[in-house]
C-alpha cells in the first residue's frame, strides 16, 4: 500500500501489524489478540482520519498512484466490453478509452479517460490527458451510441486537456467545444460519473450530461488547484489554499447544487478496495439510467436544456 | 514625488490629469507594435487598429458594438444580470474588491456586453467581451448575458454575432464558471437547430473555456489580424512541451492555415464583411449584388441558359 503524507499514522501502525503478523508466524506464537486488537485501532485511526480531509488532501487522494482508473471499472462493471479505437480522421488516442458492453443487462457506451498504472503505461496514456483525437473518438461513438439507442456513461479521470503543440495545431478548442455541442442535444441518455479528476474544460468534454455522478473522494474544478495558486497566488506552494478556495470536493460540490450524487467510498479510499467501489459505481449508474431510459426523447433533451442552461448564480438589478 | 516637486510651491504645480507640459494626458498614444506616437482622436476613428503598421490594438466592448452596429441603433440588453460573490472567493484579493476594481478599470458592468440593433439596416445581436473586465473571463453573467442574447436572436429570428476576447473561465467563481461553457454551448445549438446564423469574431486574446466553447462554435469564424486564439496559454504549453514555441504560433493566420477559422479580416471591414456573408445566408440587409453570370449576359425574363453558361456552371 502507498501511503500518502496525511495517513502516515495508519502506515506506522500497519507496519507494526505485518511485523506482528511475521513474527507469530515465523517463531509460532499466538499473537492474534494483539494483532487484532491493532487492526481495529489502525481502522478507527483511518476512520478518525477520513472524517476531516481537507480539500488538499482529498486531491491527493483523487491522484493517488494506486486509484482505480476508467479500465478497472470497466473490467468490473461491465460485461463484453469492446473497445473501439480512432477518431476515423487523425489518429487513436489512448489518453480515452471508449466502446461498447452490457452494464446490469442494459447495452451501454462506456467513454472515459485513462491514467497509466507505470512509466510506460502513462506515457503511452498521456497521464489521461487527451489531444483533440480523444474527443473527436469520444464524440463519434456518441453518436453511434446514439443512433442505436445506447444510453451513454462517461468515467472522468484527467488533469485536463493536454497543452501541447501539436494538440493546438489540430483543434483543441474546437473538439472540446464540439463535444460539448454533440452532448448537449445527444438523443440518448447521459449518465457521467467523476472517478477522479475532473480537469477543467478536458473532463467537461466528456461531462456534459443527464446525471453527475461523483465517488466520495474525487475533485473537480474549472482549473488545478497548482496552477489557480500560481495565476491568483503569485506561487503554486498555494495549491492548498486554492483548493479549499476552489471548493473542489463532493462537500463543496452538492452545497452548490453543482452535483446530483455522491458514491461514498470503501475506508481509506477506493483503492483499498477496487471490487467494492466497483460494484457502487455500477449500482449507482445502473440506477440513475432507469429513468432516464423510460424518458422520451423530447422530455430528455428539454430536461437537459434546463439542467445545462440553469447552471449559475448572480442577481437580476432591478 | 521627486524631492524637485516637492519644494516648488503648489500654485506652480501641474493641474492633475494634465501631462508634464500641460498636455492632456490620453491625447496620444503609441502603438505597441510599431512605436509610432498616434493622435488618440485618428485612433478612434480607426477603431484602435493602427494607421502606419496595422496592428490591432484592444477595442472595448462598448466601443466595439456601437462601431459595429448601424450608428444610433445600438440598444442594450441584459444589462440587470449583475455578479454575485456566491463562493466568498478569496485569494490576495476579495472576488468583491476585484469585481468593483474591474467595473472602474473598465467602465463595463461585466465581461459581456450585449446589444441589438442593426447592420446594413438588417436586425442583428451582437455581442463583446471587456479584456478590461478581469480579463474577459468568463463567470455566471457572461453565460448568463450570452444565453439572453442567444435567446433574442432566437425569438427575434435575427443573426448573433460575438467578438470574443478572454483568457477563458473566470476562477473566482470556480466550477460555476465552467459549467458556463456548456451552458452557452447549449443555447447556441439550440439556435443552431433553427438555422440562424452565428458569426464568431476572435480577437486578441480568445483561449481557454471561451475559446473552447462559444467562441469556436461558430457558423462561420472570423480571426481579426495576429489575434492570439488558442486552448492552452503558450507560456503552459512551453513549460509542458520544454521548448520555445515558434513565431507565429495559435495567432489568427496560424489558425487560418491549420483550418480552424475561415477568414482573418481587418477591423475596419468587420461591418462590410459579416453584412455581405448574413445576405448570403439569406439574411438580408444589404441589396443583392448584380447578377452574376458567367458570360455576362444580361438576363431576360424566361430564357433558358445558354448551353456554354449551362456548361460553365457545371465545371464549377
Amino acid at each position: 500500500m502507498n501511503y500518502l503524507e496525511f495517513e502516515k499514522p495508519i502506515a506506522e501502525l500497519e507496519e507494526k501489524i505485518t511485523e506482528l503478523e511475521s513474527v507469530s508466524s515465523s517463531r509460532e506464537l499466538d499473537l492474534d489478540a494483539e494483532i487484532d486488537k491493532l487492526r481495529n485501532r489502525s481502522r478507527a485511526l483511518t476512520r478518525e482520519i477520513f472524517a476531516k480531509l481537507d480539500a488538499w488532501e482529498i486531491t491527493q487522494i483523487a491522484r493517488h498512484p494506486l486509484r482505480p482508473y476508467t479500465l478497472d471499472y470497466i473490467e468490473r462493471m461491465v460485461v463484453g466490453f469492446q473497445e473501439l479505437h480512432g477518431d476515423r480522421m487523425y489518429a487513436d488516442d489512448a489518453a480515452m478509452v471508449a466502446g461498447l458492453g452490457w452494464l446490469d443487462g442494459q447495452r451501454v457506451a462506456l467513454i472515459g479517460q485513462q491514467k497509466g498504472r507505470d512509466t510506460r503505461e502513462r506515457t503511452r496514456r498521456n497521464f489521461g490527458m487527451s489531444r483533440p483525437e480523444g474527443y473527436r473518438k469520444a464524440q463519434r461513438v456518441m453518436k453511434l451510441a446514439e443512433r442505436f439507442q445506447l444510453p451513454v456513461v462517461t468515467l472522468i479521470d484527467t488533469p485536463g486537456a493536454y497543452p501541447g503543440v501539436g494538440a493546438e495545431e489540430r483543434g483543441q478548442s474546437e473538439a472540446i467545444a464540439r463535444s460539448l455541442q454533440v452532448m448537449s442535444t445527444l438523443k440518448t441518455p447521459i449518465v457521467a460519473v467523476v472517478i477522479g479528476e475532473g480537469g477543467s474544460g478536458g473532463a467537461l468534454a466528456i461531462g456534459v450530461c443527464d446525471k453527475l455522478l461523483m465517488l466520495q473522494y474525487s475533485i473537480y474544478s474549472v482549473i488545478s488547484p497548482e496552477g489557480c495558486a500560481s495565476i491568483l497566488w503569485k506561487s503554486a506552494d498555494k495549491a492548498a489554499e486554492a483548493a479549499a478556495a476552489l471548493g473542489v470536493t463532493v462537500t463543496e460540490l452538492s452545497r452548490n447544487g453543482l452535483i446530483d450524487e455522491v458514491i461514498a467510498e470503501p475506508l481509506g479510499g477506493a483503492h483499498r478496495d477496487y471490487d467494492a467501489i466497483a460494484g457502487r459505481v455500477k449500482a449507482a449508474v445502473s440506477a440513475a439510467l432507469k429513468p432516464l431510459t423510460a424518458l422520451d426523447t423530447s422530455t430528455l433533451l428539454a430536461r437537459r436544456y434546463a439542467k445545462l442552461t440553469g447552471f449559475g448564480r448572480f442577481h437580476i438589478h432591478k | 514625488m521627486n524631492w524637485f516637486d516637492k519644494i516648488i510651491p503648489p500654485k506652480i504645480q501641474t493641474k492633475a490629469g494634465l501631462g508634464k507640459r500641460g498636455v492632456p494626458q490620453g491625447l496620444w498614444s503609441k502603438c505597441a507594435a510599431c512605436q509610432a506616437v498616434l493622435y488618440s482622436v485618428a485612433l478612434q476613428h480607426s477603431l484602435q487598429v493602427c494607421p502606419k503598421c496595422n496592428h490591432h490594438m484592444r477595442l472595448a466592448a462598448k466601443p466595439r458594438l456601437q462601431a459595429f452596429l448601424d450608428a444610433g441603433e445600438a440598444r442594450w440588453l441584459a444589462e440587470s444580470v449583475q455578479p454575485l460573490d456566491i463562493l466568498k472567493f478569496r485569494d490576495r484579493k476579495r472576488y468583491r474588491d476585484r469585481l468593483s476594481d474591474a467595473k472602474k478599470a473598465s467602465s463595463s458592468s461585466e465581461a459581456l456586453l450585449v446589444a441589438h440593433g442593426a447592420l446594413k439596416g438588417a436586425p442583428i445581436t451582437a455581442v463583446a467581451f471587456e479584456f478590461d473586465f478581469m480579463g474577459g473571463s468568463m463567470g455566471s453573467v457572461v453565460g448568463e448575458r450570452f444565453v439572453r442574447a442567444v435567446q433574442h436572436s432566437v425569438t427575434q429570428r435575427q443573426p448573433l454575432v460575438c467578438f470574443s476576447a478572454s483568457g477563458g473561465a473566470r476562477m473566482q467563481e470556480a466550477l460555476f464558471s465552467l459549467m458556463q461553457m456548456s451552458k452557452t454551448t447549449a443555447a447556441l445549438t439550440r439556435m443552431r437547430q433553427l438555422a440562424i446564423p452565428y458569426v464568431s469574431v476572435l480577437t486578441d486574446p480568445t483561449m481557454g473555456g471561451v475559446s473552447a466553447s462559444l467562441a469556436m462554435l461558430g457558423d462561420i469564424i472570423i480571426g481579426e489580424p495576429d489575434a492570439l486564439v488558442g486552448f492552452a496559454g503558450p507560456r503552459v504549453i512551453e513549460q509542458t512541451v520544454r521548448e520555445t514555441l515558434p513565431q507565429g504560433f495559435q495567432r489568427s493566420e496560424f489558425q487560418l492555415a491549420h483550418g480552424a477559422i475561415d477568414m482573418i479580416v481587418d477591423r475596419r471591414e468587420l461591418r462590410d464583411t459579416i453584412g455581405a456573408l448574413l445576405a448570403k445566408l439569406g439574411f438580408n440587409g444589404v441589396s443583392p449584388p448584380p447578377a452574376d453570370r458567367p458570360d455576362d449576359t444580361p438576363p431576360t425574363a424566361g430564357s433558358q441558359p445558354s448551353p456554354a453558361t449551362a456548361s460553365s456552371a457545371k465545371r464549377e
